[in-house]
């Protein structure tokens, strides 16, 4: 047990202290070690949690993280995902702030983010082809293509709340799918 | 007592109706911290969101963890990430807690594929805005090169993407001690305040 808890802790530090970009930056990066490194989802099980993640409020890190962390080890599992998530950084930010007042605006820290912003570019990527040959092999062509078309509709140029487009998605789904 | 009510109350409100994840959560910060509360002006809500960007990880918990904490000493802190993250944890949790106990009903299972195609826009949307992002400030040649070493290393070698971004980073922070024109430039941009546009 005490094995997992640590490699809990792993899963979620590693993503979040080398994930320059915010939140969805770190997406990529939590896949590669929950489904790529300790294999505790499957991809279609990682696009339920982030779909859900997406159709609930607040930031979307730390949702996968309780979620990921409770369905591995329970809630100490939940709290120790979470914990690696959010502390890190933000005990560096509290501990380290009159030094990083002084970076805020330095070239070094800017051409940071600049280096890894492609490298995240390219994991979403991947990331994106994984869930679209999920989703061909398992749902076929026909019905992914109406989804993907009717997704984009909706939420790019139509504007639709993400909340609602993914509930309406679950019930195709339920009702087509089955 | 009431200060901490107020911290929960200002982060609470923040968690449940952010949607779209960290980033775009910014605005509803700046609504409860300067102009509901007045915890802090614009100037300084704007140095606090620089110096969460100069770190890596979430920005929403960096934000509400050290503004809870500026309010509120570290209980302030504490109160606040938990305002902002736990409701939606837990929703969270319930949710697919549900859906897994009814796994093997076939309508269950077809939600899981309903919802697979909505995650390639999104993730697809994600991908484009993180390379849209890139060309434009840090341009076309740098971002390809960058993409295709990452693409080789990554898909080709089987190299965890952490040794990349390592080792990027890395490159990043010795590239500065030896310029001492970026400097120039760094202190050039701050005493004139416009950003840079198309810089290398």
């Amino acid at each position: 047990m005490i094995d997992t808890y640590w490699q809990l802790f792993l899963a979620f530090f590693i993503p979040n202290i080398i994930g320059y970009g915010g939140g969805p930056a770190i997406i990529p990066l939590i896949e590669a070690e929950v489904v790529g490194h300790y294999g505790w989802l499957n991809i279609q099980q990682f696009s339920e949690t982030l779909a859900l993640g997406n159709a609930l409020p607040s930031p979307i890190a730390t949702k996968m993280a309780g979620h990921i962390g409770y369905s591995v080890a329970g809630i100490p599992g939940a709290i120790i995902a979470v914990f690696a998530t959010v502390a890190p950084s933000l005990l560096l930010m509290i501990l380290l702030l009159a030094l990083l007042y002084r970076l805020r605006d330095s070239i070094k820290v800017k051409s940071m983010t600049l280096l890894v912003r492609p490298v995240i570019a390219v994991m979403m990527a991947i990331l994106t082809w994984k869930f679209l040959l999920s989703s061909y092999t398992q749902s076929g062509w026909m019905h992914s293509a109406l989804l993907i078309g009717a997704a984009y509709l909706l939420l790019e140029r139509l504007k639709i709340h993400p909340a609602l487009v993914i509930s309406g998605a679950l019930m195709y789904g339920g009702l087509f799918l089955g | 007592m009431n200060r901490q009510w107020q911290i929960f109350l200002a982060f609470f409100r923040i968690g449940i109706f952010g949607f779209g994840g960290g980033p775009s959560m910014i605005p509803l910060f700046h609504k409860e911290v300067v102009e509901r509360y007045q915890w802090m002006d614009d100037s300084e809500f704007s140095d606090v969101l620089a110096i969460g960007n100069t770190l890596p990880g979430p920005i929403a918990t960096k934000m509400a963890g050290y503004i809870g904490y500026r309010v509120g000493g570290i209980g302030g802190c504490c109160n606040a990430v938990v305002a902002n993250i736990v409701p939606s944890i837990i929703a969270m949790v319930l949710l697919l807690t549900v859906l897994s106990e009814h796994k093997d009903q076939a309508w269950v299972q077809g939600m899981g594929l309903g919802v697979l195609p909505v995650v390639v826009v999104m993730m697809g949307k994600l991908t484009w805005d993180f390379f849209d992002k890139s060309f434009i400030s840090f341009g076309a040649l740098g971002t390809t090169v960058i993409a295709l070493i990452s693409f080789a290393a990554i898909v080709l070698l089987g190299l965890h993407p952490g040794f990349l971004i390592v080792s990027l980073l890395v490159i990043a922070l010795l590239r500065k001690e030896q310029s001492s024109r970026d400097k120039l430039l760094a202190q050039e941009q701050s005493l004139t305040k416009k950003p840079v546009k198309g810089q290398q």
